[in-house]
């Protein structure tokens, strides 16, 4: 039996929207074995969106509009990054919207209006964040996008679909160039996601944190939104490299097995995703936020030497 | 009416509203409105020529016999010019609607006559810049626009800054116009053509250049409009004389103004010189990235918002150059589709800037009129005293950062698809090159997000840092609001509906470089922009920006459904108690990180000088913070030349003594001398 690309696609945005607290769940539950403590299962993101949305908002006096619109549209724009990037199935609708570059440029508006939204309030903390936040994105984001582009110079294109496509269907040999690019790519999507070493999404302490400092003033239903969007961001930046890098697996039309087939698939590479990611944390401590220039700026060396590589061997 | 005759109309219309404005004094409360709508009416009937000329690809041309007898005026309105004067009479559209409420805060302070009478004078010599038919006339509107817009500049004239910015404007315009006179020189002396007729464009057109001289023709007028666009090196008159003009002045100026060397640079590569090798693009293209980077990096280190903005135009000129190099490579390379995409591209992006800078001006004016403050570190907290321009003033923000759906996405994307294709040319090491290029575009970017969320926030958010109390701050009054208005809408439109305007833009592409790509970018519907094939690339600014807004809003009504309180409290001072607006971010200390990472490309002087407690010696009492931020070109390019033109004048000084008698001498001698040259 076969799928129509719509259920397809309405599929995935349910997929993405239902599971990646249980995905963010799963990384906090891997990070607390991994550092001797007890987790609180991966069913805890669950209960704290629901309590958060639960709770009252408490808005500061001179909050402006901007402060309460920034979780709605940081909320929308995740959800629509969701459709976009092939999870299960290349034969995905609204893959067309957004290339990898303009989906690049959409978690730039989140990141845009989450700054702004830090620094509505007038703390010092929330412009911190928002100074920081953009510094690292201004650097992260070359590096991001030479990563994206040796891994488009492979299939000759930048839509999500057609990567995917080439990918997939390749014989799987050892490229130097992706090699590169997937060594960059990790480096940044732990910057992207605010992850150790250059952001930690745990601490509240006031001289380190970064994106924390920025929503620190949000409550209620507001913060909820924004916690959730985080934790799909996260899904998706794993999404986003399961994607470039290793699509193997993904069903090519709506056949309900190998759709099946697929998200068990998908299922395991986050899984095994994570534990990388959680090894990463766990093995580095936090960098100085001055360091991170050196740390990016070998992360965009290893994404040049990736193209170079594409060019002269490949 | 033919297009040519509607954009006659306008100009004719500007030039009797120019010779009008002293004539309409005596009528005081109308000359404003007056004089203003009928430059919005004239800019109206440019844009509609110019809509219909690049929509049917017509050539029209024309012969005024004005001027000197046996050198006629040459017009012509091809697709070229008519994309011009679409970006010229959109921007001056809104701007004229702006000005008059703008201009009506001079009134009784200086004269209104002066701001009409050049103000038209500036919009009709940008108008004639690009219908110019030969060097010319071409020469005339020039420098009709350059003097134009200097006295603009000077408006606000008892200020000494002000003066010192317009004499550098002036300088270098004329520098910058020396050249482009000397390009015009090369290109007629080699067109075959006796007399006079090698200055029409027509003889240009049919020239045939030894690679010599197209070289040499090429760069003079390269560096002649580079000088006009504020290319880094040769951009330090920008920043001076940009923020000092009147605000919707400065919309003009950087928005349009700077494009009219756009179509200087196009017309001149892709009109007349036609065959050009490879590396002509590579220089443009080099310029343009260092111009995008180092632009947006001056910007961030500003905190006058006008002089941001300014270092803004820098950083977009680059963009647009970037393009406009990409398409000449691919051009150069017999890759005319290739060549299109990137031409559409930098064309795109002339339109964007246009709108966005335009926009972002405006409110700048809005801010000036409102605060009667430029210095950023002085204001906060406008987003609840100017609540229509601060969204208006966001969505100029959001459009310059290259954030889609609004319409600096669209270009920067198809510049970001233009570098991708780079591997189509058959030159192994441009191949590896210009993909880096890329990454320095998205540097760029990437700082110009940051860059406008230090403005936005700064200016915007937060609370009031300025010494005196908000309280006389005000919204601007309607006609200002609807100028901004309309440009911001503006900016939507261009960024949702990019399958149009690329399809409409089509026929510039197609005679200047012989390649077309709106069938392929338009194949799948409106919705779906698809510059090469939809395996390629794909972008949809609609789905984004309906998903977006049909997401927000079934979230918000959803959880709306249960009545939740919402309380407001004071603010969290972490128990200080203590918190004053003082404590905020500035724009300094927001830029900091950045000053600290990349500073080793500007001179940055900073001094921390710290006072002690008289009582307790161990405190510190006062601290004083000064930091200085220069640009460097000025100490390497610009300063030693003054040095030396000092010199150079200060030793021809000696000659003179004040005496008759030697002067008396010094004639003689040149008689003699000039005797013993003739026998």
């Amino acid at each position: 039996m076969n799928l129509h690309p719509l259920a397809i696609e309405l599929l995935q945005f349910v997929l993405l929207l239902a599971l990646a607290p249980a995905f963010a769940g799963w990384v906090k539950v891997l990070k607390c074995r991994m550092q001797g403590r007890s987790a609180a299962g991966i069913m805890q993101p669950y209960r704290d969106i629901r309590r958060l949305f639960g709770k009252d908002v408490v808005l500061a006096e001179n909050a402006s509009w901007l402060f309460r619109f920034t979780p709605y549209l940081t909320f929308g724009v995740t959800t629509i990054v969701a459709g976009i990037i092939p999870l299960i199935s290349v034969d995905l609708p609204l893959s067309a919207t957004a290339d990898v570059i303009a989906l690049v440029m959409l978690f730039g508006i989140v990141r845009f209006f989450t700054a702004l939204a830090g620094m509505d309030i007038g703390t010092a903390f929330g412009g911190m964040g928002s100074s920081r936040e953009m510094t690292i994105a201004s650097l992260a984001e070359p590096a991001m996008l030479m990563a994206i582009f040796t891994v488009s110079l492979a299939s000759n294109s930048t839509s999500l679909t057609q990567m995917v496509t080439v990918m997939a269907h390749a014989e799987f040999v050892i490229r130097p160039s992706l090699a590169f690019a997937l060594a960059a790519f990790i480096m940044i999507a732990l910057a992207e996601t605010g992850r150790v070493p250059v952001d930690n999404p745990a601490t509240h302490l006031e001289l380190t944190m970064i994106h924390e400092a920025m929503i620190l003033e949000y409550s209620g239903r507001h913060l909820a939104l924004i916690e959730w969007a985080g934790m799909m961001k996260l899904t998706l930046l794993f999404a986003l490299g399961i994607a470039s890098f290793c699509p193997w697996g993904i069903s090519a039309g709506g056949d309900i097995g190998s759709l099946a087939l697929a998200l068990g698939i998908l299922a395991v590479k986050l899984m095994v995703g994570a534990l990388i990611m959680v090894l990463i944390e766990t093995g580095l401590a936090k960098m100085r936020i001055f360091r991170l220039p050196e740390y990016l700026g070998s992360a965009f060396l290893l994404a040049t030497l990736g193209m170079i590589a594409f060019f002269i061997l490949e | 009416m033919t297009p040519l005759d509607i954009t006659g109309f306008a100009v004719l219309l500007l030039l009797a509203l120019a010779a009008a404005a002293p004539l309409l004094r005596s009528v005081r409360t109308l000359q404003i409105p007056l004089a203003f709508s009928l430059s919005a009416v004239a800019s109206l009937a440019a844009v509609v020529a110019g809509v219909m000329t690049v929509a049917d690809g017509s050539v029209a041309s024309a012969t005024m016999s004005l001027g000197i007898p046996g050198l006629p005026f040459h017009l012509r309105l091809d697709p070229l010019a008519g994309f011009f004067l679409v970006v010229i009479g959109l921007m001056g559209l809104f701007v004229s609607i702006y000005s008059i409420g703008y201009v009506k805060g001079y009134g009784g302070q200086r004269s209104i006559t002066h701001m009409i009478c050049f103000y038209t004078l500036f919009l009709a010599g940008m108008l004639l810049v690009v219908l110019a038919d030969d060097a010319y006339f071409f020469l005339v509107a020039w420098e009709l626009m350059a003097a134009a817009s200097y006295f603009l500049v000077m408006y606000e004239d008892e200020r000494a800054e002000n003066r010192r910015a317009a004499f550098l404007y002036l300088l270098i315009a004329h520098a910058g116009a020396i050249a482009i006179l000397l390009a015009f020189g090369v290109m007629a002396g080699q067109s075959g053509q006796g007399g006079f007729d090698g200055y029409t464009f027509d003889a240009m057109r049919t020239a045939h250049l030894s690679s010599g001289w197209a070289t040499a023709a090429f760069f003079l007028a390269f560096f002649g409009f580079a000088a006009k666009a504020g290319v880094i090196p040769l951009h330090v008159w920008l920043p001076e004389a940009h923020p000092v003009a009147p605000s919707n002045i400065s919309a003009l100026m950087s928005g349009v103004m700077l494009k009219t060397s756009i179509y200087g640079i196009c017309r001149f590569v892709f009109d007349f010189i036609k065959v050009f090798p490879w590396w002509w693009g590579g220089v443009v293209l080099a310029l343009g990235l260092i111009s995008a980077v180092m632009g947006v990096l001056y910007a961030l280190m500003q905190h006058d918002l006008k002089r941001l903005l300014a270092y803004h135009s820098v950083e977009n000129i680059g963009i647009i150059l970037i393009g406009l190099g990409l398409s000449m490579i691919f051009a150069s390379f017999q890759l005319p589709t290739l060549a299109a995409l990137a031409l559409v591209a930098a064309l795109y992006h002339t339109l964007n800037h246009a709108m966005f800078k335009g926009l972002l001006f405006m409110g700048a004016g809005a801010v000036l009129h409102a605060t009667h403050e430029r210095n950023m570190e002085e204001m906060g907290g406008l987003i609840h005293r100017l609540p229509w321009t601060a969204p208006l003033f966001l969505v100029g923000c959001v459009s310059i950062s290259a954030l889609p759906p609004f319409n600096g996405f669209v270009s920067e994307w198809l510049t970001f698809q233009a570098f991708l294709l780079s591997p189509a040319l058959p030159h192994p090491i441009l191949k590896l090159l210009i993909p880096l290029g890329a990454a320095l575009l998205a540097l760029t970017g990437a700082l110009a997000a940051a860059c406008f969320v230090k403005v936005f926030g700064v200016v915007f958010l937060g609370q009031w840092r300025g010494h005196q109390k908000p309280d006389h701050i005000h919204e601007v009054v309607w006609s200002m609001r609807s100028g901004m208005l309309l440009a911001a809408i503006t900016c939507l439109l261009l960024g949702i509906f990019p399958t149009w305007v690329i399809s409409w833009l089509d026929t510039i592409p197609e005679q200047l470089c012989g390649g077309r790509i709106a069938e392929s970018a338009g194949r799948y519907g409106w919705m779906w922009l698809t510059p090469i094939a939809h395996q390629r690339a794909s972008y949809s600014g609609p789905v984004v920006f309906i998903g977006i807004l049909t997401v927000v809003a079934v979230t918000w009504l959803l959880l709306h459904v249960r009545a939740t309180r919402v309380s407001r409290v004071p603010l969290w001072d972490c128990g200080f108690a203590k918190l004053t607006p003082r404590m905020q971010y500035t724009a300094s200390s927001f830029s900091m990180p950045i000053r600290r990472v990349l500073g080793f490309l500007f001179a940055v002087r900073e001094q921390v000088e710290i006072v002690p407690h008289t009582n307790h010696p161990a405190m510190p009492g006062s601290l004083q913070y000064r930091l200085r931020v220069r640009d460097r070109f000025w100490n390497w390019l610009y300063a030693p030349q003054g040095d030396a033109a000092y010199w150079l004048a200060r030793q021809a000084g000696k000659l003179q003594h004040g005496h008759i008698q030697v002067y008396l001498l010094y004639s003689f001698i040149t008689l003699i001398v000039l005797l013993v040259f003739l026998g």
